[in-house]
């Protein structure tokens, strides 16, 4: 089984995002762009880490604060704020996070398995961990991640 | 290189569709006692553009019928036979063969054979059984088969017997052309072309006699000038220009340059008055024959009834290139980037508020109207898109009004709203299970007239067909004051097909069994409806659109199925408000009425709730920022705005800070990237650039009805 997810995940380019001290890596292929953080809409009665939505070129988009939702990393908003707009499951929404630091390729040798407690993630999510030099690189299924019950984003968890 | 056809079938089938539909609509409200000349061109143009794209696509069984109709609407609109009541019918059965061929076509499925020739031997017996139109319709014309070797003149006479009544016959020979005087109602071309088999066409001429007491001899100089040959004739009939250059080679036609004035006295009746001045002035001709014989052999020759098909032809031309065919996604890709352009016209404004207005008055200026150019531009985009739903309402007159005449009953059919604009993918899906509604409420709901005059009706059913915008949806109601749904009935059946049903259900689920495949009540089935097919696929198509069917219905009264579809893309009146930071549009049509309040109007009732008392009637009275949880801005109600809000028949107060102004927004649906938020209806984008949120009036109201703010918060988490 890890082998497997180890083969699947390496070679495969990731975006390096930092949320604190943590860093998380995603697929590059789900990412579609990265930008500021605007202006957000909010929305009514919604859960805190969902700041709002944003107009992305006439699409109305969700925008997620991770760093609110894991309870990690530093929740201000200025022009160095980075939203990372994510396709995933045939929607777009963005991520606010510390900070984009890379784009990486991991071998498999660079992979570990998860250990079974630790982020604030659900392991569930995590595909595993990647170390570069003394960095430790959490791989998250970030589809997964996105249309889990705990973001509320989709509707089958509205009520 | 090939060209692969199979790219513009599509089109075509969409054209031939919108050529039928419209030929419909024009039938459906033709006065066939006097038929404005413009709809009978444009049902022909209707049928003569699916001929043609058929030809092109080697359609054969379309282009026959449609070619025999083209026929006979062509004689229709020239005058030449005269519209008959029962012709419009036989033109709409038409009508459905040929969009039955285009199906056949399209989704490869078999033709019926038999309605194509039945069809086809009705409208070539049309053409052929209709008297010739009255005489005042008819022209007189002067033949003239030129000089030289003989002819069959036995075989002559009796064709041109058969096409109208020859009034003169001068014989000719090798020297002396043949002169016939006929009286007809063909138009020239058809004569020659009639006549071909007899003299060779080349040698026919035909003028139009102005005069039906001239002397022959008046048209002997013809033949020195030569009869113009078939080619030159048709040239004439072409742009008016051209006929005119053929006709001034002498001196001649200067020369009545100065008569017109005199020409209204003669206007011989064969020549209807259709357009132009370049008309008229041919007519002009006509008197001045008698007085000066000589130089009128060239200005005759302008056949009269054939000189009106130049503006008619040239009105084909323009009619036909007034739309064009685009693909959705384009549109839509469209509509966002124009999205984006006025976001950033209008960075680029706030920016410019910054600079100095004398030093850069220039820059200012353009900046300011970019704004107006941008605004422009965005409101022609959105409109692309938008349809009023008339487009799909207006096939329903020529439904009911058949099938209202099959199965003998007498309806009235309504329609409300049908200027409700909806995103034009929602028209092209509404249709199908439009139709089921309608037909259902025909032959299930109202009754036949005795039964109910014995009921205390009026014997005219009435059949309503309504769209308007509710909450975050469209609804389209087809209701009837038929007979309704009987509980009973549909519950027996329900038990009988082994559907686990109770006694107790809410009438609202017995309704809803009718959508269950395979299911009908109809006690016989008849050729409309009652086989069981139908509702379940009405379903499963608005389901296919997110949309949604409701049935009200009460026995003997009538019933009311009600299609709610998303607004996805609709374009609605709204106002914008604001609530503590945040602006909200809601729907226009939801808005009675908008009110500073006093204090002394508002009361707690039970310590729970606020009412107010607008002119002694008791409203709910919710503020925005409680139901959706905002931080206040204003404390006391007299600081804002109520806002007195219907759906559903209840009536709210929606307290809220200010009111800002009046907006057509775009709706976007909140749920392609999110999910549905409860009292939101959808999300527009502002001019700014920002999203704005759209209430949900409906939804405000039954919260306001059963939940305090605490139970608000609960229920949002």
């Amino acid at each position: 089984m890890d082998q497997l997810i180890k083969e699947d995940e390496a070679n495969r380019e990731l975006l390096v995002f930092a949320l604190g001290k943590e860093e998380y890596g995603i697929d590059i292929l789900k990412v579609q762009e990265i930008r500021g953080y605007d202006a957000v809409t909010s929305i009514a009665n919604s859960p805190s880490f969902i700041k709002g939505v944003i107009n992305l070129r006439g699409n109305i988009v969700p925008i997620v604060d991770l760093r609110i939702k894991f309870n990690i990393g530093n929740p201000t908003y200025d022009q160095f704020t980075v939203v990372i707009i994510l396709n995933v499951a045939q929607r777009t929404l963005g991520i606010v996070v510390d900070g984009v630091s890379d784009v990486m390729t991991l071998a498999v040798d660079q992979l570990r398995s998860a250990p079974e407690f630790g982020s604030a993630l659900d392991t569930a999510y995590i595909l595993g961990l990647g170390t570069v030099d003394d960095r430790m690189i959490i791989l998250v299924d970030i589809e997964k991640l996105m249309t889990s019950a705990d973001m509320a984003l989709v509707e089958a968890t509205a009520a | 290189m090939t060209i692969d056809m199979s790219q513009f079938i599509s089109v075509f089938f969409d054209e031939a569709a919108e050529h039928l539909a419209n030929m419909e609509s024009l039938l459906l409200k033709i006065d066939v006692s006097a038929p404005d000349p413009e709809d009978l061109n444009a049902i022909f143009r209707a049928a003569h553009s699916i001929k043609g794209g058929a030809a092109t696509f080697g359609f054969t069984d379309l282009t026959e019928v449609t070619h025999v109709l083209e026929n006979l609407l062509d004689r229709i609109r020239k005058n030449e036979i005269i519209l008959q009541p029962e012709m419009v019918d036989v033109f709409l059965q038409s009508g459905d063969v040929l969009q039955a061929i285009l199906a056949s076509h399209r989704d490869h499925i078999d033709l019926d054979r038999a309605a194509i020739a039945s069809i086809t031997a009705t409208l070539n017996h049309l053409v052929e059984n209709q008297p010739i139109a009255a005489p005042a319709n008819q022209s007189a014309l002067t033949l003239i088969i030129s000089a030289g070797e003989d002819f069959d003149a036995v075989q002559l006479n009796h064709e041109l017997s058969r096409l109208g009544e020859i009034e003169d016959y001068e014989p000719g020979d090798v020297a002396t052309p043949w002169l016939y005087r006929l009286k007809t109602a063909f138009d020239i071309q058809k004569l020659i072309d009639s006549l071909a088999f007899v003299v060779a066409p080349e040698r026919i001429s035909i003028e139009s006699s102005a005069d039906m007491s001239q002397d022959f001899g008046l048209f002997l100089p013809e033949t020195e000038e030569g009869a113009i040959s078939l080619d030159e004739g048709y040239g004439f009939f072409e742009p008016l220009e051209s006929s005119t250059q053929t006709a001034s080679e002498d001196d001649g036609y200067g020369f009545f340059e100065p008569l017109p004035t005199s020409a209204n006295a003669q206007i011989p009746a064969s020549a209807p008055l259709q357009d132009g001045e370049g008309y008229g002035f041919f007519q002009a001709i006509k008197p001045t024959t008698s007085t000066a014989p000589v130089a009128t052999n060239q200005p005759i020759e302008m056949p009269a009834p054939a000189t009106t098909r130049v503006p008619n032809e040239r009105a084909t031309d323009k009619a036909v290139d007034t739309s064009i065919r685009v693909s959705v996604e384009k549109v839509d890709q469209l509509l966002n980037l124009v999205g984006e352009l006025v976001i950033t016209q209008s960075m680029l404004a706030q920016n410019a508020l910054q600079l100095d207005p004398v030093l850069h008055e220039k820059l200012l200026s353009g900046v300011a109207q970019l704004e107006r150019n941008t605004r422009e531009l965005q409101e022609s985009v959105m409109s692309i898109r938008m349809m009023p739903i008339s487009f799909v309402f207006n096939r329903y007159p020529r439904l009911v009004r058949d099938l209202a005449a099959k199965l003998g009953k007498q309806v009235e059919l309504k329609m409300i709203g049908d200027n409700t604009e909806l995103d034009k993918g929602f028209i092209e899906k509404l249709s199908d299970p439009l139709t089921h509604l309608v037909r259902n409420s025909l032959d299930h709901g109202i009754e036949l007239p005795d039964v109910r005059t014995s009921r205390n009706k009026q014997a005219q059913g009435t059949l309503t067909l309504k769209a308007f915008h509710q909450g975050g949806n469209i609804v389209i109601e087809v209701s009837d004051d038929g007979a309704g749904l009987s509980r009973e009935r549909i519950l027996a059946k329900a038990k009988e097909r082994g559907l686990n049903v109770s006694d107790s259900m809410s009438d609202n689920e017995v309704w809803m069994l009718i959508f269950e495949a395979g299911f009908s009540t109809a006690s016989e089935i008849t050729d409309v409806s009652g086989r069981g097919v139908g509702m379940d696929v009405v379903r499963k198509n608005i389901q296919s659109m997110g949309g949604r069917v409701e049935i009200q219905s009460m026995q003997g009264i009538g019933s009311t199925m009600s299609i709610r579809l998303p607004l996805t893309l609709a374009i609605l009146d709204g106002m914008s408000i604001s609530a503590s930071d945040e602006l909200y549009i809601i729907p226009l049509t939801f808005i009675v009425e908008s009110l500073q309040p006093k204090s002394s109007e508002i009361k707690t009732m039970a310590g729970r709730g606020n009412v107010i008392n607008v002119r002694g009637e008791y409203l709910p009275l919710i503020a925005l920022y409680e139901i959706f949880n905002l931080k206040p801005k204003i404390n006391s109600f007299e600081e804002g705005l109520v806002i007195i809000l219907e759906a559903e028949g209840q009536k709210i107060a929606l307290f809220v800070d200010d009111l800002l102004g009046q907006h057509q927004v775009v709706v976007k649906n909140l749920e392609t990237n999110y999910r549905r938020v409860n009292g939101v209806a959808g999300a527009t984008i502002m001019g700014d650039g920002h999203v704005a949120f759209i209430l949900d009036v409906a939804a405000l109201v039954k919260m306001a009805q059963h939940v305090t703010p605490t139970e608000l918060t609960a229920m949002a988490a």
